[in-house]
C-alpha cells in the first residue's frame, strides 16, 4: 500500500482531525527543542520507529531489507538516551531543527488504531550547512486511553539519495 | 652517466606528502593530501584508472537479464546478467550520441535501447538495430563500432567483481594478493554462499575519501569515539567478554596497499557469536552455526570465522568489514572534500529468516547513516576536513602509533593505515617522477 496515493476516508470527525494535528505539531515541537525524553514517553511500551532508505516502498519490511533506522522500542529508548550525551559527536553541541508538519491525512480510525500519513520538512543546521530532510510519516497511534500514544511511527525519505551523509537527528 | 640517471633507481620515488622515520618513529602525512585539487587529479590518473575498484556483488543481478547502474572510479557503469548468464560491465553511455542509455538504477531487461534515437543493443552489448539500406554501410554492423563499450577489465574473486579501466593491468588475483584469504573468511561463511541483502545505503561525506579509507580499520578511535554504542551494548545485555583461544595476527599487511585487523569483539554476530540481548530462542540455532563452521573449517579457522571479527580495507577504496554484521562499503571522492558512499550488507545465502532478521538489526545498531555509531565517524571525518582549513600552520597528520611494536602492531595501532599511506604515496609518486 502506498499512503500517498491511499484517498483519506470520507466523513472522517473535525474533532478527530483536529486531535491528530494538535498531537502531531505538539510532536514536532519536542523533537525540534530537543525535549527527547518527553517525545520517548509518547511511545507506547512495544513501539518502533524506523526510517527506510530513501525512495524504499511504504511497506518495506526491515526483517528483510537493509533501513537506516530500525528501532524496536528498546533501542529506541537507548537513541534517546544517547542523544542526551555530549559523546554523542555527531549532535555535540546539538544542531538546530525546525520541522514543518502539513498534508494530515487520516487513513483508519478506531475501532482499531487510528492511522495517520503527513508530509515532512525538517531542517537541520550545523557548522555552517543545512540539511534538509523531506518525506512523508505514517504513524499508528493508540487512542484507546486519555494519552495518546504512538504504536509505530516509520518515516519515509522521499529523496533519491541521503544527501545530509547522517540520521544523527530524530525525523 | 647523467645524474638523474644515477639517482633514478636509489632513491624511492615519494610525494613528499609522506613521510617515514623509521629510526624516530614517526610517519607523518600531509594535511594537503586531503585538500588539494592537484593531488586528487593525480589520484584520478594514478589510483582510479589503474587500480582494480568494487563493481558490485554477483548476487545484486542474480538472475538473467538483471542489470544496475553504478558510478565507480567516475564513470557511470550498467553492471549486468545477460540472457546466457555471463557478468558485463558497460559504460553507460550510447556509441551513438551519448546518452545514458540505463537510466533507472536497476532492473531486469531482454535488450536496451536508448530513448534518444532508438539504437538498441542486446543484453550483451552487441548493437541490435538494424535499418533499411542506405542507412549504414555493412561494416557498421559487422566491426563492432556500434556495440556497447565494456570497461577494459572485468574479473571477480568469490562473487565480488571488481573493474580496471586500465587494459594492461595485472590480474585481479594478483592484485587482491593477502586480501584474498580474508574474503574467503567472509565468503565461507555461508553453505551456499553469500549475497547482498536487500538495497544499499548511498550517502555523502564533506570530508577527504581517504579519510574513510583510515577510518574503516581503525582501531584506535573506537572507545573514544563510540562510547555511546558500548553505553549501549552495556544497557541492553549485548556485551560478551572477549577471550579467543588460539594465537591471532592483530594486524595484517595484506600487499599492495590492503590491510586488515582482527580482534576478539564485544558484540554479538549472527553468524555464529550468540549474545544475551538476543534472548534465549536464537542460541541454539546460532551455536549450531558455529558448530557447523568448526566441523567444515577445523577448529581454529571455524572459530576464527566465528569470534574473530575483522576490518579490512582493499586499496583503494573497498572495506569489507566482518563486524557486528557484514558491511561492504565503498566511496568515491567528488571533490577533495567530499565523497560519495554506497554502503551493502552482506548475508548468508538461504539464510533462516530470523537470523536475516536478527543480522539487519545488529547492521543497524552500529553501521550506516541512522546508526549508533556511524554518525559520529561521519562528524569525526568532516571535523578533521574543517581542521585542515588550519593546514598553512599545522599541516601534519600523525599516524605513527605502534611503530615501536613493528610487525606486533595491535589493532589501536596504525600500522593499517601505514600500509595504505605507503602504497598511495608508491603509486602518486612513481607516475610523477616517470
Amino acid at each position: 500500500m502506498n499512503a500517498a496515493t491511499t484517498m483519506v476516508k470520507p466523513g472522517v470527525a473535525a474533532t478527530i482531525r483536529a486531535e491528530v494535528e494538535d498531537f502531531l505539531y505538539a510532536e514536532a515541537a519536542l523533537l525540534d527543542e530537543w525535549r527527547l525524553d518527553e517525545w520517548f514517553a509518547l511511545f507506547a511500551p512495544g513501539a518502533t520507529y524506523e526510517v527506510p532508505t530513501a525512495g524504499a516502498p511504504d511497506d518495506d519490511d526491515s526483517a528483510k531489507a537493509l533501513f537506516y533506522i530500525a528501532d524496536d522500542y528498546v533501542r529506541l529508548r537507548e537513541r534517546v538516551a544517547r542523544l542526551g550525551k555530549r559523546e554523542a559527536h555527531a549532535e555535540f553541541p546539538r544542531s538546530r531543527l525546525r520541522r514543518m508538519i502539513s498534508n494530515v491525512r487520516i487513513l483508519s480510525e478506531p475501532p482499531g488504531e487510528l492511522r495517520v500519513a503527513c508530509n515532512l520538512v525538517c531542517y537541520r543546521a550545523k557548522n555552517g550547512k543545512v540539511d534538509t530532510y523531506f518525506g512523508h510519516s505514517l504513524y499508528a497511534l493508540d487512542v484507546s486511553a486519555q494519552s495518546w500514544r504512538i504504536a509505530a511511527k516509520r518515516v519515509m525519505l522521499d529523496m533519491d539519495l541521503l544527501y545530509p551523509g547522517k540520521i544523527s537527528i530524530l525525523l | 652517466m647523467t645524474l638523474l640517471e644515477r639517482d633514478a633507481p636509489v632513491v624511492p620515488a615519494t610525494t613528499g606528502l609522506v613521510m617515514e622515520d623509521r629510526e624516530r618513529f614517526l610517519f607523518r602525512v600531509a594535511r594537503k593530501a586531503f585538500t588539494s585539487d592537484e593531488v586528487l587529479e593525480s589520484e584520478r590518473r594514478e589510483i582510479f584508472d589503474r587500480c582494480w575498484l568494487y563493481l558490485g556483488h554477483g548476487s545484486e543481478i542474480a538472475a538473467n537479464g538483471d542489470f544496475l547502474a553504478r558510478s565507480v572510479g567516475g564513470r557511470d557503469l550498467v553492471f549486468n546478467r545477460d540472457r546466457g548468464g555471463a557478468v558485463h560491465a558497460f559504460l553507460n553511455t550510447c556509441p551513438h550520441r551519448g546518452a545514458q542509455l540505463v537510466r533507472e538504477p536497476r532492473g531486469n531487461a531482454i535488450s536496451f535501447q536508448c530513448f534518444y534515437h532508438g539504437w538498441a543493443f542486446n543484453v550483451n552489448g552487441r548493437f541490435a538495430s538494424r535499418y533499411a539500406e542506405g542507412n549504414y554501410g555493412e561494416g557498421h554492423y559487422s566491426g563492432g563500432c556500434a556495440d556497447l563499450i565494456g570497461v577494459p577489465r572485468l574479473e571477480h574473486y568469490r562473487d565480488f567483481y571488481f573493474i580496471n579501466f586500465d587494459r594492461n593491468a595485472g590480474s585481479l588475483s594478483d592484485y587482491l594478493a593477502g586480501a584474498k584469504e580474508i574474503i574467503d573468511l567472509v565468503a565461507d561463511q555461508g553453505e551456499a554462499g553469500m549475497e547482498i541483502v536487500g538495497g544499499g545505503q548511498n550517502y555523502f561525506i564533506d570530508a577527504n575519501w581517504k579519510l574513510l579509507a583510515e577510518n574503516s580499520v581503525d582501531g584506535f578511535h573506537g572507545l573514544p569515539t563510540h562510547t555511546t554504542y558500548f553505553d549501549y551494548l552495556t544497557n541492553v545485555g549485548g556485551l560478551r567478554p572477549d577471550k579467543f583461544p588460539y594465537p591471532f595476527q592483530q594486524v595484517r599487511n595484506l600487499g599492495n596497499g590492503h590491510a586488515v585487523i582482527e580482534y576478539p569483539s564485544p558484540w554479538g554476530r549472527p553468524v555464529a557469536r550468540w549474545t544475551p540481548a538476543w534472548g534465549d530462542d536464537k542460541r541454539e540455532m546460532i551455536e549450531a552455526g558455529r558448530a557447523r563452521l568448526v566441523q567444515q573449517f577445523g577448529e581454529e579457522r571455524g572459530l576464527r570465522m566465528a569470534e574473530l571479527s575483522r576490518n579490512m580495507i582493499i586499496f583503494p577504496n573497498l572495506v569489507i568489514n566482518d563486524i557486528m554484521a557484514i558491511t561492504v562499503r565503498t566511496f568515491f571522492p567528488l571533490a577533495p572534500d567530499r565523497m560519495a558512499v554506497s554502503a551493502w550488507a552482506l548475508g548468508v545465502k538461504d539464510e533462516d529468516e530470523r537470523l536475516r532478521s536478527l543480522r539487519l538489526f545488529n547492521f543497524l545498531e552500529f553501521l550506516g547513516p541512522g546508526g549508533l555509531a556511524t554518525p559520529d565517524d561521519v562528524e569525526a571525518l568532516e571535523s578533521c576536513q574543517r581542521g585542515y582549513r588550519n593546514q598553512r600552520e599545522a599541516g601534519w597528520n600523525d599516524i605513527s602509533k605502534g611503530m615501536p611494536r613493528g610487525a606486533d602492531a595491535h589493532t589501536d595501532d596504525e600500522e593499517q593505515m601505514r600500509c595504505y599511506w605507503r602504497e598511495w604515496d608508491r603509486r602518486i609518486a612513481e607516475r610523477a617522477a616517470a
